[in-house]
């Protein structure tokens, strides 16, 4: 019964299926592997007492009493942003240090509805800021690839860094994350899993703590393309709680997978090839390329001509929404509250503030006020929303004439912990190629895809047309067959 | 249009412009964007929704019957209804503000243009017009008095839709400015999107006044926050205007400010000044998709309006007879006007309407009643008037057939028969009364039958008199015109 971990989320499926193991075994060996790896630091709190009484009603409802759902008896990890009833949920924040949520948020209702088993509350960025997972206040999580030859801990991307590491370490099935600019896309591409954006609309934000409402949404993270369909398949839907959620049924992604895509028409946008790409990644890049067309694919070559504008937009629209969601941390009603004299409730509301953020947190609070001032509104915002315009018109010209586009992850391989820090654009610069996609509302997928000549994961990155998931499950499955990508951290 | 007050300063006349912001409550079960209940009064904090305190993750939904109410009201004051609104964020700091932003329409209000026919004591009309009317939500409370060394909040109000109507700065008076609050209240009641109670905080208004030479340039104008009662509107505009036009001849300026009125003072204060105005960061909030309204759901709803006030006076003016005077009386609150239309399809209208404002108001003033908690219902009124109709009793005895009514609530008719008040309409018996009044007055018949005929009345009185005030009138007026003449 070793290494059931191991599996993936369908073979585990298909094992608890069969009766070759049980839930609870199951579950037992991705908590070992836990204990293992704590030093991965992937969690902010484990739940395996939860998971172990979940696998065991798993256990009753796989022995034929009851309807297994999409995840029965699978160990999830779950980011912790979205609200889990009666467990910590922080946001990695201090702010959040002692919040148990009294209620569930629909994407952990609708995974728990299907059977899931809930591993524990993976470590991110403080309110999914970040792009290294180096701002949680519960510490950095360490990716566990390293480079070949150096021991230097590497950054697992972020803000779902956490998330990434558990399920590329083999300490959880899959994970759910969520992507703001790049959040699931980014640490996927970093640490060799697989990663899902859906389209902004297709799973509720109902109990997700709101970093920027407009981009906000959630997705999954694998070990396969087919374990993400399944995964996606069972957090989405239509939730009339969130007044964005898309109103539109859920298709059976998974069974509709074909890894066939003669015909299709791919799309290789100009402006992603930035100067600053590295040869390994743009080799990658052709790579994926000749698969498709070797499978049949059509490639056409397109202008996304607004591109380079899509990092700053981003900068300014994201901080803005969360300049006033982040508001209500003011530990009136809950959260933290500083305990030092206060003179005032303005003086209260700085120094809890002060106390409960961190750095990351703080500047772009302090970016998003700026931009949304008077006097700077227009200038900054108010721009900021016409040139996304712009964006989303650039996609939606480009998917009059392909199906699906196909660009690398991102511009850099992993990087040690603590690089990229003295300037934030060079931090920032991680997620170039991800964030046109949000600022779109357009589903996309990371899919691992090689290793760069220091044996780290590479990733490549397929962007649909809204709520066109399927494509990009398609395609995504032809590049997984095609890159044959079986490489796993050392030592996992 | 008239004149409007004008203030005698030192150095000349000063006529005061002011501008409302109404905040009206909508009346609706729930909150504009959670499922909790708004019944007032209920234990504090009892009526928080998560959505309401704000909790992490927690997203607003549009509240539909508050979108209707709030299309009912434009349509109410004839306003354009826009076909897209959206709702803004308007972010600032507060302890009983648990998002840290009030969801509110700031560029896109859901209502635009609208006007408002205010009438004057003096008799005319002013015409206020309705920049517009957006929907928000309401706050919590904070309650400073419960503890020496902490604040509470209470979160009950927290999402309570309000319609916010901006007025155009086109009050000329105290008196106006009152009397449109007044004719709005009369308006939302018969909407019935807002139940207008001050007392209960429903209806509120911030008040914009400023002062100028008449026919000058707009002066400066301060804002008077938060005003929840008719007698407030009137003295914190009244202080406010005084005091502007002093500073003014004092040779300085007014600063663009928000005030405070202090009632038990009967002044206003500074509350914050332009210079420490927040800056509230508005920005369309990225939780709401904006607000799209069909031309068909516009015209579903205005099928739904009722006849409103400045139509039924029109109709009891010119329909039915009625002075304007009595009109205007009885629209001015939705029940008494349905009170008087169910009393005006069994009788002639403006006997009704007289019965109604003169009689019927009179007892309800003295004893501090509104007509909803009349004792007397129209059905008994009309009982009451088919009774002076028939010629069972007169007008006169009427008048105290409705005291009794009002004091026990019988019906007319049981009163006049247990205290025998009928009406003597038999001539025989009449005829004796005339006679002995003749009779023990022979000396006023003879000064009457040589030309003084004034004294008819006095015989009439001494008749009626005799005859408790039960023989009919008409014919004692007539027995008598024939007996004096013969």
């Amino acid at each position: 019964m070793s290494e059931l971990n191991k599996l993936t989320l369908h073979e585990a499926r298909n094992g608890l299926k069969n009766k070759d193991f049980s839930a609870v075994d199951l579950t037992k060996s991705y908590i070992q592997a836990c204990e293992k790896y704590k030093k991965l630091n992937a969690f902010i709190t484990e739940t395996h007492e939860i998971a172990l009484k979940q696998a065991r009603e798993s256990d009753k409802v796989l022995s034929g009493k009851g309807r297994p759902g999409l995840l029965e008896g699978i160990p999830i990890g779950i980011k912790d942003l979205f609200c889990t009833k009666g467990t910590l949920t922080t946001a990695a924040s201090k702010m959040l240090g002692n919040f148990i949520p009294p209620y569930e948020s629909t994407v952990t209702a609708n995974l728990f509805a299907r059977g899931a088993v809930m591993i524990g509350k993976t470590s991110m960025d403080e309110f999914a800021m970040g792009s290294a997972n180096i701002t949680s206040h519960y510490g950095n999580v360490i990716n566990p690839w390293k480079r070949s030859g150096d021991n230097k801990d590497l950054v697992p991307g972020g803000s779902s860094g956490g998330s990434a590491s558990a399920v590329s370490a083999f300490m959880c099935a899959g994970a759910l994350g969520s992507d703001t600019g790049g959040s699931i896309r980014q640490p996927c591409a970093f640490t060799g899993i697989v990663g899902m954006k859906p389209t902004y609309g297709r799973c509720s934000r109902w109990g997700m703590v709101a970093y920027a409402s407009s981009l906000d949404q959630a997705g999954v993270m694998a070990r396969s393309v087919q374990d993400s369909a399944i995964m996606l398949e069972s957090i989405a839907g239509f939730d009339e709680k969130d007044s964005t959620s898309a109103n539109i049924p859920v298709p059976h992604w998974e069974k509709e997978i074909k890894t066939d895509v003669k015909g299709l028409r791919i799309g290789i946008p100009r402006e992603y090839n930035v100067k600053s790409l590295p040869e390994d990644i743009k080799a990658l890049w052709e790579k994926g390329t000749m698969w498709l067309k070797d499978a049949g694919a059509e490639i056409v070559e397109i202008s996304l001509p607004n591109t380079e504008y899509a990092l700053p937009t981003y900068y300014i629209i994201a901080p803005a929404e969360a300049s006033s969601n982040l508001a209500r941390y003011d530990g009136v009603r809950y959260g933290h509250r500083t305990t030092n004299d206060i003179a005032s409730i303005d003086d209260m509301y700085e120094k809890t503030r002060a106390e409960g953020f961190g750095a990351e947190v703080k500047t772009r609070i302090m970016m998003g006020t700026y931009v949304l001032s008077h006097g700077y509104y227009d200038a900054y915002y108010k721009k900021a929303q016409k040139v996304r315009r712009l964006i989303a018109e650039d996609f939606r010209k480009v998917f009059e004439k392909v199906d699906a586009i196909l660009t690398p992850t991102t511009p850099i391989a992993p990087f040690p912990i603590g690089e990229r820090t003295d300037d934030p654009v060079s931090m920032y610069i991680n997620d170039l190629l991800v964030v046109p996609a949000s600022l779109a509302g357009l589903p996309a997928m990371s899919v691992p895809a090689g290793l760069n000549s220091e044996g780290l994961p590479l990733g490549l990155q397929i962007i649909g047309n809204a709520f066109d998931e399927q494509t990009v499950f398609n395609i995504g499955s032809a590049i997984e067959e095609a890159a044959d990508f079986k490489a796993t951290p050392e030592g996992f | 249009m008239s004149g409007g007050d004008i203030i005698k300063g030192n150095t000349g006349d000063w006529e005061i412009i002011i501008g409302l912001e109404v905040h009206a409550q909508v009346t609706s079960k729930s909150k504009l964007f959670s499922g909790s209940s708004t019944e007032f009064g209920s234990e504090p904090n009892s009526q928080v929704s998560l959505v309401d305190a704000a909790l992490p993750g927690m997203l607003p939904v549009i509240n539909e019957y508050c979108v209707e109410q709030a299309v009912r009201t434009g349509l109410g004051i004839n306003a354009d209804i826009n076909p897209r609104s959206a709702f803004d964020r308007k972010n600032y700091f507060y302890p009983d503000l648990p998002q840290g932003y009030q969801i509110s329409q700031f560029k896109e209000p859901i209502v635009g243009k609208g006007k408002v026919v205010v009438d004057l004591k003096n008799g005319g009309t002013r015409e206020v017009n309705i920049e517009r009317i957006h929907l928000e939500q309401d706050a919590g409370k904070s309650l400073h008095d419960q503890s020496p060394d902490s604040t509470f909040i209470d979160l009950n109000r927290s999402g309570v839709a309000l319609m916010e109507i901006v007025s155009e700065p086109d009050m000329r008076s105290a008196e106006e400015a009152a009397e449109f609050m007044k004719k709005l209240r009369t308006i939302l009641r018969y909407l019935g999107s807002c139940d207008g109670d001050m007392e209960k905080g429903s209806m509120r208004c911030d008040a914009n006044v400023s002062v100028r030479r008449p026919g000058e340039l707009m002066g400066t104008r301060c804002e008077i926050k938060n005003l929840n009662s008719i007698r407030n509107i009137i003295n914190a505009i009244n202080y406010e205007a005084r005091r502007q036009v002093e500073v003014i001849e004092g040779g300085s300026l007014i600063d663009q400010e928000t005030r405070l009125f202090d009632a038990d003072k009967g002044t206003t204060r500074t509350m914050r000044s332009k210079e420490d105005a927040h800056d509230y960061r508005y920005f369309p909030d990225p939780d709401l998709y904006p607000l799209v309204i069909t031309a068909t759901f516009v015209e579903k709803i205005r099928k739904t309006l009722p006849e409103l006030p400045d139509a039924k006076k029109e109709r009891y003016m010119n329909k039915m007879g009625l002075s304007a005077y009595d009109a205007n009386v009885l629209v001015a609150d939705k029940s008494s006007a349905e009170y008087f239309e169910e009393v005006a399809e069994k009788h002639e209208p403006k006997m009704a309407a007289n019965w109604i404002t003169a009689e019927l108001f009179g007892r309800l003033n003295k004893s501090g009643k509104i007509i909803d908690e009349c004792p007397v219902s129209s059905k008994k009124l009309i009982g009451l008037l088919n009774l002076i109709k028939d010629n069972t009793i007169s007008g006169k005895i009427a008048k105290d057939v409705l005291d009794i009514m009002f004091d026990t609530g019988k019906d007319a008719e049981i009163i006049v028969e247990e205290n025998g008040l009928t009406q003597v309409t038999d001539t025989s018996e009449i005829e004796g009364v005339i006679d002995a009044v003749l009779a023990e007055n022979a000396e006023k018949v003879a000064q009457y039958r040589s030309g003084k005929e004034a004294l008819f009345g006095f015989f009439m009185g001494q008749i009626m008199k005799a005859s408790k005030g039960k023989a009919n009138p008409a014919i004692v007026n007539q027995m008598l015109k024939k007996k004096l003449s013969s």
